[in-house]
């Protein structure tokens, strides 16, 4: 009878220790030290979500996140940086979304200069290997000072489309080389215009990937905080951005994440640090869930 | 038969826009790069590039005598990096091949999530808890005075990166062919054995693109670190209170005067962050094109 490779041999190998002991001591030791690692990371996991949660939960409360801090009222509140977050997630979309999805059109659809090609794609990959201080850097260079908008949410959702192309432009590229060729050959066939091709027939084919490009966006621009720290400010108060074109130009503030250093290190004030953590992490469950979700649409196309 | 096919204007001016919306990530790497320079190399003149790279001593704030050497921040960001990446990765290439092999598909189903899910974690969060767990943690158990200090920092660096390795070496594993796993277990090998010894080479290049991941994430790391790590120029040892270049430039560029030395000096260090981290960049990547070819 021929063994075959079959687990179940696995088992009868080592029970009638028809191994030498020191591979059985190998195959035992490494395996306890593979549930061990495994171990510790879930339990890594689970300590940081119960503590935060454990900590934060108490302090939170629909006044907690509706209001402003009111130091009359001796309330605390974290509205002004829910609003100004949600300010920098639909700005750097609006900016990084026509680009990107542009830039990756361009390269799988109209390119064909090859060493065009990979100059784009080495640029992108050189982008996204940049560390989000050197993005406040030169966000606070080029948009605080050069354009003079100063402190502003503005600037810091420029800085952090330049943050987030790369992610956009690499998940719009991998959706649309799954469109299949045959559907760009019978469009032009048909007579069509590239354009009106891509209009019609690419661009809604691979809508399922842009869309999980902007999850991961999402998840990236409201969990950054050097940009917005250093460019977007500080501040606490709610800012109306529809008062005045102005207003929309040049308001600041601070964001969740950007509060929540605040509160942790500047103020040492734990209570509010952990209520925000707890807004963060949820919102980081949410944006997890909502990038599965589509991913598993896109796998079921 | 002739085709008399009228170029639709609208078809040139969107090939035109798309064009230029492939320029602009290459238009975004000269402005960051050009900036950089040009930001950055006044101070380095001034100061002196020998003296300002391997000058020990980092006393910027001086009013009579200020000194701007950022050894101690360049010897702290390798060391921390190096730190973390020694306790990250294998802790996360174990946990990788937990998932990719030993787990049972429902275990994995739950596993597998959780590492999604530390990864998506912003990186206040973790500064936050490793401030208040971490800090008054090592201060009890080394008899510190305070427990900011370069460990903490390699502590909180490991756990940020471990999610990158996990998922990346995991996807790698699971891209190796079974035939490999199957001839070596028919050989008579353990499934151990067959992991570590067949499956691992074999996702070699796929692991060292964890690693290099992990590295990129663990140098340009700036708030977590700001929270745990002390925030004092001090040449790097375990428990004293450090600066990486990343906080170096985090720390003083909200109070250094416009205009001013000290400000220029930030600058300039991050055009160094830059150049290091375009220095690992290529180099890693030259080793790995090595290893593949």
């Amino acid at each position: 009878m021929t063994q075959t490779a079959n687990p179940g041999n696995q088992e009868n190998a080592l029970s009638k220790s028809t191994l030498s002991w020191n591979r059985r001591l190998y195959d035992s030791g490494l395996r306890v030290l593979l549930w061990l690692c495994a171990g510790l990371t879930c339990a890594l996991l689970i300590f940081l979500i119960g503590y935060i949660f454990y900590r934060g939960i108490p302090n939170l409360s629909w006044e907690f996140l509706t209001t402003q801090e009111s130091l009359l009222k001796g309330t605390m509140g974290i509205l002004p940086a829910i609003q100004n977050t949600l300010y920098v997630v639909v700005v750097t979309l609006a900016i990084a979304l026509p680009l990107g999805v542009g830039a990756a059109v361009y390269l799988t659809e109209y390119a064909t200069n090859h060493r065009l090609v990979s100059g784009i794609e080495f640029a992108t990959e050189t982008l996204s290997g940049i560390p989000s201080i050197l993005y406040a850097l030169v966000g606070y260079l080029a948009f605080c000072k050069t354009l003079g908008l100063g402190y502003s949410l503005l600037a810091a959702s420029l800085a952090l489309a330049m943050m987030n192309l790369p992610t956009i432009i690499r998940t719009t590229q991998e959706s649309l080389k799954t469109v299949p060729q045959g559907y760009r050959e019978g469009a032009l066939g048909l007579g069509s215009g590239k354009w009106h091709m891509i209009r019609t027939i690419v661009l809604p084919a691979s809508i399922d990937g842009i869309v999980t490009g902007c999850i991961l966006a999402i998840g990236r621009i409201v969990g950054e905080s050097a940009v917005l720290l250093y460019v977007g400010g500080m501040g606490n108060s709610l800012n109306d951005f529809f008062a005045s074109p102005d207003k929309f130009i040049h308001s600041s503030g601070a964001t969740l994440t950007v509060s929540l250093y605040v509160f942790a290190k500047e103020r040492a004030m734990l209570d509010p640090a952990f209520g925000v953590a707890v807004v963060l992490l949820v919102l980081t469950f949410l944006i997890n869930l909502a990038a599965k979700i589509v991913g598993r649409k896109l796998r079921q196309k | 038969m002739k085709r008399s096919q009228k170029v639709n204007p609208l078809e040139s001016a969107m090939h035109l826009l798309f064009f230029l919306c492939g320029f602009v990530a290459v238009a975004f790497v000269l402005v960051i790069t050009i900036y950089l320079i040009i930001s950055g190399l006044p101070a380095i003149r001034q100061v002196g590039l020998v003296d300002f790279l391997f000058g020990t001593t980092w006393d910027s704030a001086n009013k009579t005598n200020p000194k701007y050497g950022i050894l101690p921040f360049i010897l702290t960001s390798i060391y921390g990096t190096a730190g973390a990446i020694l306790i990250g990765v294998p802790i996360g290439f174990m946990t990788a091949v937990f998932l990719s092999k030993v787990a049972s598909p429902k275990l994995a189903a739950v596993v597998r999530p959780a590492v999604d899910l530390l990864a998506g974690i912003p990186s206040v969060v973790y500064g936050m808890v490793g401030m208040v767990i971490l800090l008054p943690g090592i201060r009890e158990i080394f008899h510190l005075r305070a427990g900011d200090t370069l460990l903490a920092a390699i502590i909180v660096l490991a756990i940020m990166i471990l999610p990158s390795i996990i998922s990346v070496s995991e996807t790698a594993l699971r891209a190796v062919p079974r035939e490999y796993e199957e001839a070596s277990l028919a050989l008579g090998a353990t499934e151990i054995e067959t992991y570590f010894r067949v499956s691992a080479p074999a996702a070699k290049s796929g692991i060292a693109a964890a690693v290099v991941l992990g590295v990129g994430r663990a140098i340009g790391e700036a708030m977590a670190i700001m929270m745990v790590a002390g925030n004092a120029a001090n040449m790097p040892s375990l428990f004293s209170s450090v600066k990486f270049l990343t906080t170096a430039v985090a720390c003083e560029m909200s109070y250094a005067a416009d205009g001013s030395l000290q400000k220029m000096a930030l600058f300039s260090i991050g055009l160094i962050l830059f150049i290091f981290i375009m220095m690992i960049n290529v180099f890693l990547n030259v080793v790995l094109k090595r290893e593949r070819s």
